[in-house]
């Protein structure tokens, strides 16, 4: 069956949690974010972090930074850009997958819960294992494929041709919305997930690229795509409001095309 | 503990190359499905009583025979897809889900045969 529950070393053990006060704090905001260190060996816990929002900057991934520098340097997460760019700051805050960096502490209601990627393996606190994910982007090989001897100058593309990749070159892989796809959590071994697939379809739709048959017949399999069943989870969390269930929708509608 | 390389297992054992006509097949019958629903529902709510005669006199029409058997047929095709996609979607242990695809396969055979079997008894009587 597919894993419903979580395993008895992955559950959270409640009573670890640590609660670090911020005595004297002016706008006190209680963060509760998921802590896991492999090198105990000790179960997940919650920890309770209280910030002082006065001092503070406005998104969620300034509050992380000012934990880490100001009260616990042991919590460990991915951030680069501070820009929503990069993807790396991405989690599951209120229970929503997003970039840490361009949530602000106000748009959530009460204490701010942090955890990691959903279903992801962790290898600690808020940083997911994503070998898996960045090697289905690898099989999808993503990158121009021509047989047409490369010409002497740039590759030509009318403009409706190059608006067709419009909403999807924006993709910044950082996997909220494959982390947020239920068939990706049960099926992750065979199903490639919104965000590959949303490579997928950037690279089929564009103009310059010679290999669209080869890529739909890679593509076409009841796991790697069909396992999409239009939960669209993926694209209500896109934190660049991009749509990937649209362009999984869209690569459905061209294996149909050359089938009937 | 497993040496094989990430994207060796992300490649797994690569495309199937089948699965268009299973969604293509889903959508078909779920269009044939939309008039064949209507009318049933309507021709039940209109029956004059739900009595075994005025059923058995409803079915033994040639048209609403023919009717009934493309619904079974629609209906019960339509389900034995999606509950085979269900069962693929939850069930991760190859035998376990191989003897679930089986029994689904069989009583959706066996529904489908003997529902259109009891058309034909009574529109044939």
């Amino acid at each position: 069956m597919a894993q419903f529950t979580l395993p008895k070393n992955s559950t959270i053990d409640k009573a670890a949690g640590k609660t670090f006060k911020s005595p004297g704090a002016k706008k006190p905001r209680s963060f509760k974010i998921y802590r896991y260190d492999p090198d105990t060996g000790a179960n997940p816990r919650v920890d309770t972090y209280e910030v002082d929002m006065a001092a503070c900057g406005p998104m969620v991934l300034d509050a992380l930074i000012k934990i880490k520098n100001e009260v616990d340097p042991t919590l460990t997460f991915r951030r680069s850009c501070r820009e929503g760019i990069c993807g790396s700051c991405a989690m599951n805050i209120d229970g929503t997958n997003t970039l840490a960096c361009i949530k602000g502490c106000d748009e959530v209601s009460g204490d701010v819960a942090i955890y990691p990627l959903p279903h992801m393996p962790v290898i600690k606190d808020l940083v997911p294992d994503m070998t898996h994910f960045y090697a289905q982007l690898a099989s999808i090989e993503p990158w121009l494929k021509t047989d047409t001897p490369a010409p002497t100058r740039e590759r030509l593309q009318s403009e409706d041709d190059r608006a067709k990749i419009d909403g999807l070159y924006e993709c910044i892989l950082c996997a909220c919305c494959s982390t947020s796809c239920p068939s990706y959590w049960w099926n992750s071994d065979r199903y490639l997930g919104p965000a590959i697939l949303l490579q997928a379809y950037r690279w089929l739709i564009d103009s310059r690229d010679e290999a669209t048959g080869e890529r739909l017949d890679a593509l076409e399999d009841p796991f790697k795509l069909y396992r999409c069943h239009t939960i669209m989870n993926c694209t209500k969390t896109c934190p660049k409001g991009l749509n990937p269930a649209k362009a999984i929708a869209e690569t459905k509608k061209m294996m149909v095309e050359r089938t009937v | 503990m497993s040496y094989r390389s990430p994207l060796g297992r992300a490649r797994g054992l690569g495309s199937a190359k089948e699965g268009t006509h299973h969604f293509w097949v889903q959508r078909v019958t779920a269009v044939a499905l939309i008039p064949l629903v209507l009318w049933f529902v309507y021709s039940i709510a209109q029956l004059p009583s739900g009595s075994y005669e005025a059923v058995r006199w409803w079915v033994h029409a040639p048209s609403v025979a023919v009717a009934l058997v493309l619904f079974i047929a629609c209906a019960l095709y339509h389900s034995l897809l999606g509950v085979q996609v269900v069962i693929e979607d939850y069930i991760a242990a190859d035998g376990t889900k191989i003897v679930a695809l089986l029994l689904s396969k069989f009583a959706h055979a066996v529904a489908a045969v003997t529902g259109i079997f009891a058309v034909l008894k009574i529109a044939l009587a």
